[in-house]
């Protein structure tokens, strides 16, 4: 894929909130109807502003969950962090009918199209599922068969985000297969990971360095940096390994 | 204010900090990270710096080299385009006017390339005459690779993303060209207190 220059102005716009779904237990998502939205590719981002009475801004990024095929439409998963001041309002006040000030779509190196005919490694910490899951989106909207493997460490069972989804993708026969790990509370009859990411685990998850696959990394930066790394210790092309980090900053 | 978020309050930031905060910034005490690959790891043993480009004679150091250069500590505000700024940042560095010195050139723009492949353009005028330094050391340590070490450029009063991470040299440029970032929308320049956050801004 050949970089897409964007050099178009970014404008803000009005996105009307159409729905809202409770993901887990600090986490949701915002069904955002944004007009003369210029569409997106799977891994871009937005930013949002938040306006008070009093002319106060706040701005914050997140990612898009939705496949660019769901036109006019962007979904937005937020977690809600302590200390934050904007995901607070955003998984608690926002109610349907809202409208939120919104500008994108934001990035172009960290996106994946279906065009992309390499084996597909995505590993996600935590809500980093989110630009993973446009992806996954995405490739399902395309019919796409691309092998693709999804990684997803997750604290406990309740806080895997679009798990039911992720099952029903998974169940399609298309060439997904997902691998959820459960680092702190596991169900009594788990039977899938249950530790962090580690060499083990990417040893039997990620796809040998000669199937040159290309890797989509998104988390909490500690998360990120320990993946990243041991995927180039494990011989992965370190220019194919594109990596999205969630700072430890409220947001 | 034509729009107002329903029911959105906000922190309310009337100190004299909020006042160093750069529109669409907000406060951290975290030292967050952005980078787009792995964290490269080169050896100091392997480590270079160079000035290249347009240039009548290149320069390179080693990293003993550069280490003897005459070094400042530099404290700075930053601004990250992801919207987290971080008030009085101390780092140890080597002033570009020092790695420049003594070298002839017509070159009005320069590209910082780094390990991994990461490139970001600026004026030369913005890292010349005390205003950009390459950075070896924060809050008196070895800049951990993660933040970009062993080296990386430091230019405070630009977003963060032009403070190239595990730079390796400039290159002297008669004309502007996008770096990584720029190439994807981010904006030429990158003034924070003029919000130039991407093209168009």
């Amino acid at each position: 894929m050949a970089r897409a220059t964007v050099q178009r102005r970014l404008t803000w716009r009005l996105a009307r909130v159409v729905e809202l779904i409770d993901e887990a237990p600090r986490v949701r998502s915002l069904v955002l109807a944004v007009p003369d939205w210029p569409g997106h590719q799977a891994g871009q981002h937005v930013d949002v502003r938040l306006t008070s009475e009093d002319g106060y801004q706040a701005q914050r990024s997140y990612s898009i969950a939705s496949a660019p095929e769901d036109r006019g439409r962007v979904m937005l998963t937020v977690e809600l962090l302590d200390d934050g001041e904007v995901s607070p309002y955003l998984v608690d006040e926002v109610r349907v009918g809202d409208q939120l000030e919104l500008r994108g779509p934001i990035g172009g190196y960290f996106v994946w199209h279906a065009e992309m005919a390499d084996p597909l490694l995505l590993v996600a910490g935590g809500s980093g599922i989110c630009p993973l899951m446009a992806m996954l989106r995405h490739r399902s909207a395309r019919s796409s068969t691309v092998p693709t493997r999804l990684l997803y460490s997750s604290r406990s069972f309740e806080d895997v985000i679009y798990r039911a989804e992720l099952d029903r993708l998974a169940a399609a026969g298309d060439g997904l297969q997902t691998f959820l790990t459960l680092t702190r509370v596991q169900p009594t009859t788990w039977t899938g990971f249950d530790r962090r990411v580690d060499r083990e685990m990417l040893v039997q998850v990620a796809w040998s360095p000669e199937r040159r696959p290309v890797a989509f990394v998104c988390g909490p930066t500690p998360f990120v940096e320990a993946v990243a790394r041991l995927l180039v210790e494990l011989g992965q092309d370190p220019a194919r390994v594109k990596t999205e980090r969630f700072g430890p900053t409220g947001g | 204010m034509s729009f107002v978020t329903r029911g959105f309050r906000g922190r309310r930031r009337d100190t004299e900090e909020s006042a160093r905060l750069p529109p669409g910034q907000y406060l951290t005490r975290d030292f967050p990270v952005l980078s787009a690959g792995p964290t490269p790891r080169t050896p100091t043993s392997q480590w270079t710096f160079s000035i290249t480009g347009e240039v009548d004679k290149p320069k390179s150091w080693s990293w003993d080299e550069f280490r003897a250069l005459p070094s400042e500590t530099i404290t700075k505000d930053i601004h990250c385009v992801t919207k987290w700024s971080k008030l009085d940042t101390v780092w140890e560095g080597v002033s570009v006017d020092v790695l420049l010195d003594g070298v002839e050139t017509a070159a009005e723009y320069v590209t910082a390339y780094s390990d991994g492949g990461y490139t970001t353009n600026l004026p030369l005028e913005d890292v010349t005459d005390g205003k950009g330094w390459v950075a070896f050391a924060y809050d008196s340590r070895p800049l951990e690779p993660e933040h970009g070490g062993p080296a990386r450029l430091l230019v405070p009063h630009l977003y963060f993303w032009k403070s190239a991470k595990w730079v390796r040299g400039l290159r002297l440029m008669g004309e502007d060209a996008p770096g990584f970032w720029e190439t994807y929308g981010y904006h030429m320049y990158g003034d924070p207190w003029r919000e130039q956050r991407y093209s168009g801004d």
